[in-house]
């Protein structure tokens, strides 16, 4: 590709489509490369009720669309292929993909987080028959039954609370006797009739035939174990940056967050990180965009100073 | 060729087809299907005539969901001479999916 992209975002969440979309304000010539579809993990977000701007629950996947378009409105290319390593060292710096070397000015890197496997026995084996880490996909297919759900965070409650619209019980697992959900949500989980929580458990195998058809539990504090009978498991347990950041000489901080300053530049001159992927304290909606807008605002700065106005000319 | 199948052509489209046909079980509401459209139609344009790729609508079409044991969407099911040869679950890149594909073309 013969272009030299003012910035090059990789990863289309709402941090990454914010950037392209000031960027494109600000009259750069800016792509988003994204390695699956755009939206992030928005996507898999049944409702969301704390964008601001949104009075009633906005559906994740209409916000994360609106977000498309509106970046798509201001000029940003889009480019779906995985990246397979960045060369950040240079003034022009290269991101490498599936579809060839993409070249810019600068990079801002907003590949997000992963879903963290549980790393149990019967995990892989059960992937698409009743282990799943997307309740809004797969909800659907546990109507009258009984499912289970790990973790303790915003997620796992939320996600536990969509699930009672169509499982006939939910059983929360959660390793720690309390949740570190928001209290609105610990309060409507904790309200719920469909939902057990069964509190200092862990799974330490998923069990099954053809399909799940239950858990073996390992309670933490007496190391009990105990059968749970269920069909379905569904899992947040964490999450873990995402991308290929390894090796491109980016700083990162013992977890493998991204650790930038408040302008949101990197360790490498021209490099900036947003949003999940980003050492921070909170990881929302809201703080991802916050990033992107702050990153494409540094990334025009640093063009200006660094490669002068009149370059773009062609 | 994408096309929309249901219960009632399945049969012929799928099972009957001459070629190797690639199943898509998605839904509107599901994000991740959402994902995979773009690289089925990449799929789609780089093989040409030697896949036929379906979708079938899960919402819609229930039973063939039941049938197929459907537990977890996007589920896309390698079809060869009526039987099921390939099955993957979630998102996959056209990278990964083509190398799947291929040894069945």
């Amino acid at each position: 590709m013969d272009t030299v992209y003012d910035v090059l975002i990789v990863g289309g969440g709402p941090a990454g489509l914010t950037a392209g979309l000031y960027a494109g304000r600000a009259m750069l010539q800016a792509a988003i490369v994204e390695a699956r579809g755009p939206g992030g993990q928005v996507v898999l977000t049944h409702e969301i009720e704390n964008y601001p701007g949104f009075s009633e629950p906005i559906s994740g996947a209409l916000l994360a669309a609106n977000m498309v378009d509106q970046a798509n409105r201001f000029g940003v290319d889009m480019y779906y292929s995985p990246v397979e390593s960045l060369n950040l060292q240079g003034k022009i710096k290269e991101v490498v993909t599936e579809q060839g070397k993409f070249r810019a000015k600068t990079v801002i890197i907003a590949t997000g987080v992963n879903p963290k496997m549980l790393g149990v026995p019967g995990e892989k084996e059960f992937i698409g028959r009743g282990v799943s880490y997307c309740a809004t996909c797969d909800g659907a297919f546990f109507r009258d039954r009984d499912v289970a759900v790990v973790g303790g965070g915003d997620t796992a409650v939320k996600e536990a609370l969509f699930l009672t619209r169509f499982a006939r019980r939910v059983w929360l697992i959660h390793r720690r006797d309390s949740l570190r959900a928001e209290q609105i949500q610990q309060k409507r989980l904790l309200e719920n009739t469909k939902i057990t929580p069964l509190w200092n458990k862990v799974v330490a195998e998923i069990r099954g035939d053809t399909r799940v058809t239950g858990l073996r539990l390992q309670d933490v504090q007496s190391g009990e174990e105990s059968h749970l009978a269920v069909q379905g498991v569904f899992v947040f347990v964490g999450r873990q940056p995402g991308g290929p950041l390894a090796g491109s000489g980016i700083a990162l901080d013992e977890e493998g967050y991204i650790i930038t300053d408040e302008d949101m530049s990197t360790n490498i001159p021209g490099v900036y990180a947003v949003g999940d992927v980003r050492r921070k304290r909170w990881r929302q909606i809201v703080t991802a965009v916050n990033d992107g807008c702050i990153a494409a605002l540094s990334a025009a700065e640093y063009i200006e100073e660094n490669f002068g106005k009149d370059e773009d000319d062609d | 060729m994408i096309k929309n199948v249901t219960q009632a052509d399945f049969e012929q489209e799928v099972l009957q087809a001459e070629g190797p046909v690639l199943v898509d079980f998605w839904a509107a509401w599901c994000g991740p299907c959402r994902m995979v459209a773009p690289v089925l139609e990449e799929v789609d344009q780089e093989l040409g005539d030697s896949l036929k790729i379906a979708k079938v609508n899960v919402d819609e079409e229930g039973e063939l969901a039941q049938k197929y044991g459907i537990m977890s969407i996007p589920t896309l099911m390698l079809f060869k001479g009526g039987r099921v040869v390939e099955t993957t679950v979630g998102f996959q890149p056209k990278k990964e999916l083509i190398a799947r594909i291929q040894p069945h073309l």
